[in-house]
């Protein structure tokens, strides 16, 4: 019986490993082809450079996308952090009527359907007579981003024990007081993980920007775009390697830093 | 300690929708004494705790804090620091800013601070620990954190909740002494909450035992023991025999009761006074009934058959049958002349103490 | 899951959660009111504008406010409608399953496996799903297509010498595709029931005789049956919308019904059709959503 266990153990260490180069394959393809010297992404490989990235220097309109989703990325988090905090910190704290069904409703962006999502939005901001542009675009982000937000920061209210904010309070301090000295640091970590991730995901959201935006096209959104134009294709595969680098980049940073700090934070041993 | 009331509880109430927690509570609690609320868990204890140091607020009655209402008094501007029973460390600061967190907004200056800090800590017995991160301490030294935290505030009365729950064994004994020592050289009110009937006897001057969100007898540790005032207290605090009695007259604070298995006794009132109906219970504590050894004679003897044996290291406790329809008595006897040895089924005399029986309400 | 070496929470902290109904309640709500009406006014509001769109006509550029049903009998009589619809719950409930199974074996190694490195393993699974959508959508772009790299591939290893051309632009593309993006998502509910399941009933169940596979199946799988129908729905209801993947992989023969409403409120220009569209495909995911988890309950009593 133990080897049977034993085998199952290897077929099941095997499938993992399978299971991530699946994962990650056809993302790294992007990042191979984008040196590939090829105007055409196609096996065999014709040979290394790196001059689709040169191009990607000089075309100033991606450095306008660039910027534009830069903006509402960073806006986007801050937002969204915010009021994810609020809603983490009253659904882990108190009791009230009608909870459920409140979570309910900040919690559906993540699990409708995109496409629904974006036509409401599009259609009651056009109703409501606003002009399509980056903050149309923003104001669906922080929407779409508030549900990541709010499970990164519940989980960290979650660990921290109720009594210390108590024990603040007794020993002399204001409710502000409390909240400066020993709620935000101990919420830190969970707090810059949830801006990195909004970050993050509004950076490389596409539909709601693609719907909701006017002139000022975010980078996803000029990549689509770009992807009329066969000749374009290894320029965009260059761009898109730079924004999974930058991405992942982001998102270790923001695990590393929030495991380590969390780490800080909770007792070891005894 | 002085006998002038430093907490005034009045007639607490407190309830959860149809859940009543404190019922009508009152007590007054002295300047400078150990006091223990007892009592087992969901009696309302730590409630009443968390009332006077203002993390609840009540349903109904008042509280008095060195004689001023603590009515609007929020709990950060009560005289009062607790011990949490979760310590409520702060983890990203090192002990001597923990200790010194409640002094920040004194603004005593540099020196001062680090003085009052380093007397505090030194009362704990931490003073080599004061950079140490908290998530680095032990149990132990949390709890060290937390009371010299308190107490560097010099407030009027420190509150503990269930401080010691959370040690091992051989901690717990060492921390109980610590803290009378502690009390005692500092001087001032200390209010502890425990479900250890152990730990509220060997460190209060008074403790309070609660039941159901009421206060059943207050009294010192002695009084509470020996003559508790229900058979609940009974219960809760060491082992008690119940004996069937019949109560008689009563002449003062004595009454005639007429037991089955030990004749007519005289017993003191119970210490809430007589019951109403009549309805009361005799007791007697197992240690207060001793194994007449071979050679040995007393004055009030009563024979039995020993049905069961349980040994316990330091005490071996007998139960032994005594006549037909009695309640088997348990007999507590150390194992210093063998009480460990006495075999199951022998018969045997044991000796009481008539002073012994008490008298409690139901 | 609880880590060693975390604080004890005073035990009769739910106790005092109980209570102050009034003081509690008050400061709850008022922390929450802000996010919540934002999301009322931005998700609540404009969904039932879509509601409220349906029923209307648009005369060119002018909305004509009659309440009629006839988007809804275009939306659900037209055959193009019908076909879209069917073909997007086909394809989002192939998705659901797939990557059901191919997430759980991967979440169970993680949770019996993952040992110390639980949380890492966790962290490069799913990585990728928070980086673009729309890079991973064209990478598999990339690998189909007739000259992509999956047939070159091929090719210049002599395994084939035509490329295979029913690789993309079709539904099958839209499912490997949206598969290989949603696994990812998938893997995290299934991992947190298996993470509930106490270790020691495996014990128990061990003591009692039971083998590794019987251990699997009378008490794994059953104890995670909530995970499985969590993921199943976290990647249907999404998928049915999905607009990009379609667009980009599906060709003419696997575009779905999200490409249809997105062209009523471009080329189209007929929103109250789109508006119509888009109730029609929420009431279906509701109805595929609630069939599930139906028929999931069913097999769990049924393996009792």
């Amino acid at each position: 019986m133990r080897m049977t266990r034993a085998i199952g153990r290897y077929w099941l260490a095997a499938y993992a490993l399978l299971f991530m180069l699946f994962l990650y394959l056809p993302v790294l393809l992007i990042s191979v082809f984008a040196f590939n010297n090829s105007a055409v992404p196609a096996f065999p490989l014709a040979g290394f450079t790196t001059k689709w990235f040169g191009t990607l220097a000089g075309t100033v309109p991606i450095h306008q996308a660039a910027w534009n989703s830069l903006k509402v990325a960073l806006f986007t988090a801050a937002m969204s952090t915010v009021l994810g905090i609020c809603v983490a910190r009253a659904a882990t704290r108190y009791a009230f009527r009608g909870k459920q069904m409140i979570k309910g409703v900040i919690m559906a962006p993540l699990i409708l359907p995109e496409i629904i999502v974006a036509v409401s939005l599009l259609i009651m901001m056009l109703r409501l007579g606003l002009e399509l542009s980056l903050v149309t675009v923003a104001a669906g982000h922080v929407l779409f981003c508030l549900p990541y937000s709010i499970s990164v920061l519940v989980a960290g209210f979650d660990g921290f024990d109720r009594s210390l904010e108590e024990a603040s309070t007794d020993l002399g301090e204001t409710a502000f007081g409390t909240f400066w000295r020993v709620t935000l640091p101990m919420m830190m970590p969970s707090i810059i993980s949830s801006l990195l991730v909004a970050f993050t995901v509004s950076f490389d959201e596409f539909i709601l920007a693609f719907f909701l935006g006017g002139t000022s096209p975010t980078l996803p959104v000029y990549m689509f775009a770009q992807l009329r134009f066969a000749a374009k294709l290894p320029a965009v595969l260059a761009l898109g390697t730079v924004i999974l680098v930058v991405s992942i980049l982001l998102l270790i940073v923001a695990e590393t830093y929030r495991h380590r700090a969390e780490r800080r934070v909770k007792f070891e041993g005894n | 300690m002085s006998s002038h009331a430093m907490i005034e509880v009045r007639d607490v109430t407190k309830r959860y929708g149809a859940f009543t927690a404190l019922d009508m509570v009152s007590v007054d609690i002295r300047e400078g004494e150990f006091f223990s609320l007892l009592g087992p868990s969901g009696c309302g204890k730590t409630t009443l705790l968390r009332m006077i140091g203002g993390f609840d607020s009540l349903s109904s009655g008042e509280i008095r804090i060195g004689g001023n209402s603590m009515q609007d008094v929020p709990a950060n501007r009560r005289p009062t620091n607790m011990v949490f029973q979760s310590y409520a460390i702060f983890p990203h600061l090192d002990v001597a800013k923990n200790v010194a967190y409640g002094l920040k907004r004194q603004r005593l200056g540099a020196t001062e601070e680090k003085r009052r800090v380093d007397e505090a800590l030194a009362q704990v017995s931490l003073g080599h620990l004061r950079g140490r991160m908290a998530s680095q301490l032990s149990g132990g030294q949390r709890q060290r954190v937390a009371l010299a935290r308190a107490l560097v505030m010099r407030p009027k009365v420190l509150l503990l909740d269930e401080p010691l729950s959370a040690l091992d064994k051989k901690l717990r004994e060492q921390m109980q002494v610590e803290l009378r020592r502690l009390q005692q050289s500092v001087g001032i009110t200390f209010v502890l909450v425990t479900h250890d009937q152990y730990e509220a006897l060997a460190m209060s001057d008074r403790v309070a035992v609660m039941f159901g969100g009421q206060i059943k007898q207050v009294a010192a540790p002695q009084e509470i023991y020996q003559r508790p005032a229900t058979r609940q207290v009974a219960d809760f605090l060491g082992g008690m025999n119940f004996v069937d009695a019949k109560i008689g007259q009563v002449e003062g604070n004595q009454v005639s009761v007429e037991t089955a298995a030990f004749g007519i006794l005289k017993v003191q009132t119970p210490a809430n006074g007589m019951p109403g109906a009549g309805k009361a219970v005799l007791g007697i504590r197992p240690e207060r009934i001793r194994v007449l050894w071979e050679g040995e004679t007393a004055k009030d003897v009563i024979a039995g058959t020993v049905i069961e044996r349980h040994y316990f290291g330091e005490v071996t406790h007998l139960i032994v049958q005594t006549g037909e329809g009695h309640a088997p008595l348990t007999v507590s006897e150390t194992n210093d002349f063998g009480a460990d040895d006495i075999p199951v089924g022998t018969k045997i005399n044991l000796a009481y103490d008539r002073d012994a029986f008490v008298l409690m309400s139901e | 899951m609880s880590q060693p070496g975390t604080i004890v929470i005073n035990p009769s902290a739910p106790v005092r959660q109980r209570a102050e109904r009034n003081d509690d309640e008050r400061k709850g709500l008022t922390l929450i009111s802000a996010p919540f009406f934002y999301a009322l006014i931005l998700l609540a509001f404009p969904v039932l504008s879509v509601v409220a769109h349906s029923f209307w006509t648009q005369n060119y550029l002018t909305i004509d406010y009659s309440f009629t049903l006839e988007n809804y009998r275009v939306a659900l009589t037209e055959p193009l409608y019908q076909q879209l619809l069917l073909r997007s719950l086909r394809i989002s409930l192939t998705v659901g399953i797939a990557t059901v199974m191919l997430a759980y074996p991967m979440a169970y190694f993680i949770s019996f496996y993952g040992g110390k490195r639980k949380g890492l393993l966790l962290f490069l699974v799913t990585l990728p799903f928070w980086t673009s959508y729309l890079l991973r959508i064209l990478s598999w772009k990339i690998i189909l297509g007739r000259q992509g790299a999956l047939n070159t591939a091929l090719m210049s290893a002599g395994i084939i010498d035509e490329p295979i051309a029913s690789l993309i632009y079709n539904s099958n593309a839209v499912i490997v595709t949206l598969a290989h993006c949603w696994v990812a998502f998938a893997i995290l509910p299934i991992f947190v029931t298996l993470e509930k399941i106490d270790r020691l009933l495996l014990e128990a169940a061990t003591d009692l005789g039971d083998g590794p596979l019987l251990r699997f199946l009378r008490i794994i799988l059953p104890l995670s049956a909530t995970g499985i129908v969590s993921a199943l729905l976290i990647v249907m209801i999404p998928t049915v919308g999905d607009y990009v993947t379609p667009r980009l992989v599906g060709g003419s023969e696997g575009i779905m019904i999200a490409n249809a409403i997105q062209s009523q409120f471009g080329r189209a220009s007929n929103w109250p059709l789109g508006a119509a569209l888009s109730v029609v495909t929420m009431a279906s995911v509701a109805l595929m959503s609630g069939l599930v988890v139906v028929v999931i309950r069913a097999l769990v009593r049924l393996a009792r």
